[in-house]
């Protein structure tokens, strides 16, 4: 399923129809004893059928949160959902009551993690944990739920799939256990996946094998994939359009041919200078200085101004884009491309 | 030089050579003992077993981990030799068995011509200086009940002759600049410190003992990627400032070539292939390097889909039981039955490095950027 590159670009232009998702102005605040941390500031965005949209960030950028908000797997209290809509499928799932949330989210949009074998239950075999979706959601036998369970291990490519049925969690490696929570996200043929960190604790031979997995289960199905990692080549490998986040907000956002080779914001630039390529030696990296911002405290003005090498402040800023006072919005800068940044055609050069 | 270094003479002449290492040891690149020629650390056949034991009174053995098993690496002086696999391969057990915290179960570690396993006492202390590490994780890594400034200065109770008392305070001070640190901070604990910063720590102490070597156990991977920037490009300042040899140890294949002068590629307890940068990423030759490389994701747009793909099936064998053969036979596209009866010497079969494949053939597998 190909889709029209400026899908997410132009979010609320509804140049594809209705997006399977539309997420507007989500805000996530977590309230510790040591003061409120603001780990999601306001992120906007669409997905549409059969689209890839990677949501970049490095840790503490507000990626996961805000894909935990969506699916409702927040622990409340300390976190809580200060604003924002999630509309899925007409319904706001923000809204919802919690009954009526489960029947929702549960066939229509699932989650994998990074860490499969925590997120699997230990002392159920994976056929008992596959086949669960099929108990509770469609009331199958258990028997019958088996039977599915088997099918579905053999279309995530687990060899000798009606053997292993009752091997528990342990019993597997790394990569296969990812392919039994794909399994289990997969079950009820949901329209949109949510994958947090798939590959990151896995090898790159295995992260290659379970990428080509979703890509081929997302071609066959159709469905949405949110695709939330750290990883640049990730990224570009897999995803068609990509939002970058930075202290909890989304501060680029395009297709990832454009964002990769042109970046509009300093932050992405700094990101794509930081990564040694596999392709070439390479000369010197030229890393961002600093470190990413305590959520708590978050810089004034742009977020990413203390560590932004094209930064203006005071004198040398344009009125109204001091980078130390005046926060800039997410705007489209050229056609299919946002950013915030008060100085992003200059960073872009046009 | 007499193997038995318990013998007097032999002793004394190793406690002379170690003084003098320690006076010249800061900033200078050469000091005496080996010639230009020689390799700085040999690895000859190394091997490490672990054990699998059954029961717990009586304890019997019943197979072993062949987590090393036979392992031949040099590192030069001012070197850095990459050593790249993915888990379970066996490269951290190198590191431990490199820096003496594992005993080798077979072969040998020379250190400036010596084996590391017949030194004596005095000997291996002055070893355990110069050859440092810095591990993966910053945060178990460092013990969180000290402060940056004892756990930087650490070492110079062992080793008091690098420091005198009265200046140490303002030589972890320093230290703590010069990886960029601030030296105010020096009465701070771990925790109040990100992941990069800690990874600093863990550099400003293996450096405090004035190392020749140091070897870093994925000192990058647990950080972020602006951050890993910043590490990577320190690392490399040092080595120009303190003449340092470095064997770094990464899954990452980009990282590694970055910073490396030759790359090894390990898999399953020994090494399938080495050579310079070029050789090992430009022409790979052996069917797991190939496979290796072709797995990672590139960054530039305008590459993608160039990549030769090949998608290895299965998983690693168990290193308690490894095919007979060659190690790699299971998951190749090539292998023969000569592969499952004769394991395969890492030579050069005409390639200009050494693979250890019978059927070596230089491949290329990731696009040249041409940009």
């Amino acid at each position: 399923m190909s889709i029209s590159s400026g899908a997410t670009a132009a979010p609320r232009g509804g140049a594809v129809g209705s997006p399977l998702l539309a997420v507007d102005d989500l805000q996530v605040e977590f309230r510790t004893g040591s003061g409120v941390v603001n780990a999601v500031n306001g992120i906007s965005y669409t997905l549409a059928q059969g689209e890839t949209l990677a949501i970049l960030g490095e840790s503490g950028s507000g990626k996961s949160v805000s894909a935990q908000a969506i699916m409702g797997i927040l622990d409340t209290p300390p976190a809580h959902i200060t604003g924002g809509t999630v509309v899925f499928e007409g319904r706001d799932l923000l809204t919802l009551p919690p009954e009526e949330q489960r029947q929702v989210r549960g066939p229509g949009i699932s989650m994998i993690f990074q860490d499969a074998l925590s997120a699997l239950n230990p002392v159920y075999s994976v056929g008992f944990q596959i086949g669960e979706m099929f108990r509770a959601h469609q009331g199958l036998s258990k028997k019958d739920a088996k039977r599915k369970a088997v099918e579905l291990m053999d279309r995530v490519r687990i060899p000798a799939a009606a053997q292993r049925v009752n091997d528990y969690p342990h019993q597997f490696s790394g990569g296969m256990r990812q392919r039994v929570m794909i399994a289990m996200a997969i079950a009820l043929d949901p329209k949109i996946l949510i994958a947090d960190e798939p590959t990151t604790a896995l090898d790159v031979t295995v992260q290659a094998q379970v990428m080509d997995l979703l890509k081929d289960l997302q071609r066959d199905t159709g469905m949405g994939l949110i695709l939330i990692t750290h990883d640049l080549g990730v990224v570009n490998e897999v995803a068609d359009n990509v939002a970058v986040m930075y202290a909890g907000r989304i501060v680029e956002r395009g297709t990832v041919d454009d964002v990769f080779s042109r970046p509009a914001m300093p932050y992405t630039e700094g990101l794509m200078t930081s990564i040694p390529r596999v392709e070439a030696k390479g000369g010197r990296l030229v890393p961002i200085s600093g470190q990413p911002p305590n959520l708590a405290r978050i810089p004034s003005g742009c977020p990413f101004h203390p560590r932004c090498p094209r930064r203006r402040i005071g004198a040398e800023a344009a009125p109204g884009r001091d980078c130390a006072v005046d926060h800039p919005p997410l705007r489209l800068v050229v056609p299919g491309r946002e950013a915030a940044c008060h100085y992003s055609e200059e960073v872009l050069g046009v | 030089m007499s193997d038995d270094s318990s013998r007097p003479s032999d002793r004394d002449q190793e406690v002379a050579r170690a003084a003098a290492g320690a006076t010249t040891g800061s900033g200078a690149s050469e000091h005496g003992g080996t010639t230009a020629s020689e390799p700085l650390l040999q690895l000859k056949n190394l091997e490490k077993h672990f054990p699998l034991t059954q029961g717990i009174v009586f304890k019997k053995t019943v197979g072993h981990v062949r987590a090393v098993d036979g392992v031949t690496l040099t590192l030069g002086r001012g070197e850095t030799l990459g050593l790249v696999g993915e888990s379970g391969c066996g490269k951290s057990t190198v590191a431990k068995l490199l820096v003496a915290l594992e005993k080798p179960s077979d072969g040998q570690i020379l250190y400036k011509g010596r084996d590391v396993a017949r030194m004596g006492r005095r000997d291996l202390k002055q070893y355990r200086r110069e050859v440092q590490i810095i591990f993966q994780d910053p945060y178990a890594s460092l013990n969180p009940r000290m402060t940056v400034g004892d756990i930087v200065a650490e070492g110079w109770s062992v080793h008091a002759d690098i420091a005198p008392k009265k200046g140490r305070l303002q030589r972890t001070q320093e230290l703590m600049d010069r990886v960029g640190l601030n030296p105010d901070f020096v009465n701070r604990y771990p925790h109040q410190f990100s992941g990069g910063q800690r990874q600093r720590i863990g550099i400003a102490r293996a450096l405090a003992l004035q190392p020749e070597v140091i070897v870093c156990d994925e000192p990058v991977s647990a950080l972020d990627v602006s951050v890993q920037a910043q590490v990577v490009n320190l690392l490399e300042d040092l080595q120009d400032d303190f003449g340092l040899s470095y064997l770094f140890i990464a899954h990452d294949l980009s990282v590694v070539r970055h910073i490396s002068d030759r790359v090894a590629v390990m898999y399953l307890g020994s090494v399938v292939e080495e050579g310079t940068d070029s050789d090992v990423y430009g022409s790979p030759s052996h069917p797991y390097t190939q496979a290796l490389l072709s797995s990672v994701p590139l960054h530039e747009p305008h590459l993608r889909g160039q990549k030769d793909r090949i998608l290895l099936q299965g998983d690693v064998p168990s290193p308690a039981n490894p095919p007979s053969g060659c190690r790699f036979r299971t998951r190749c596209w090539k292998a023969q039955d000569i592969c499952a009866t004769e394991p395969p010497a890492l030579v050069d079969r005409g390639q200009g490095h050494p693979a250890a494949c019978h059927f070596a053939e230089a491949r290329s597998v990731v696009p040249v950027d041409v940009e």
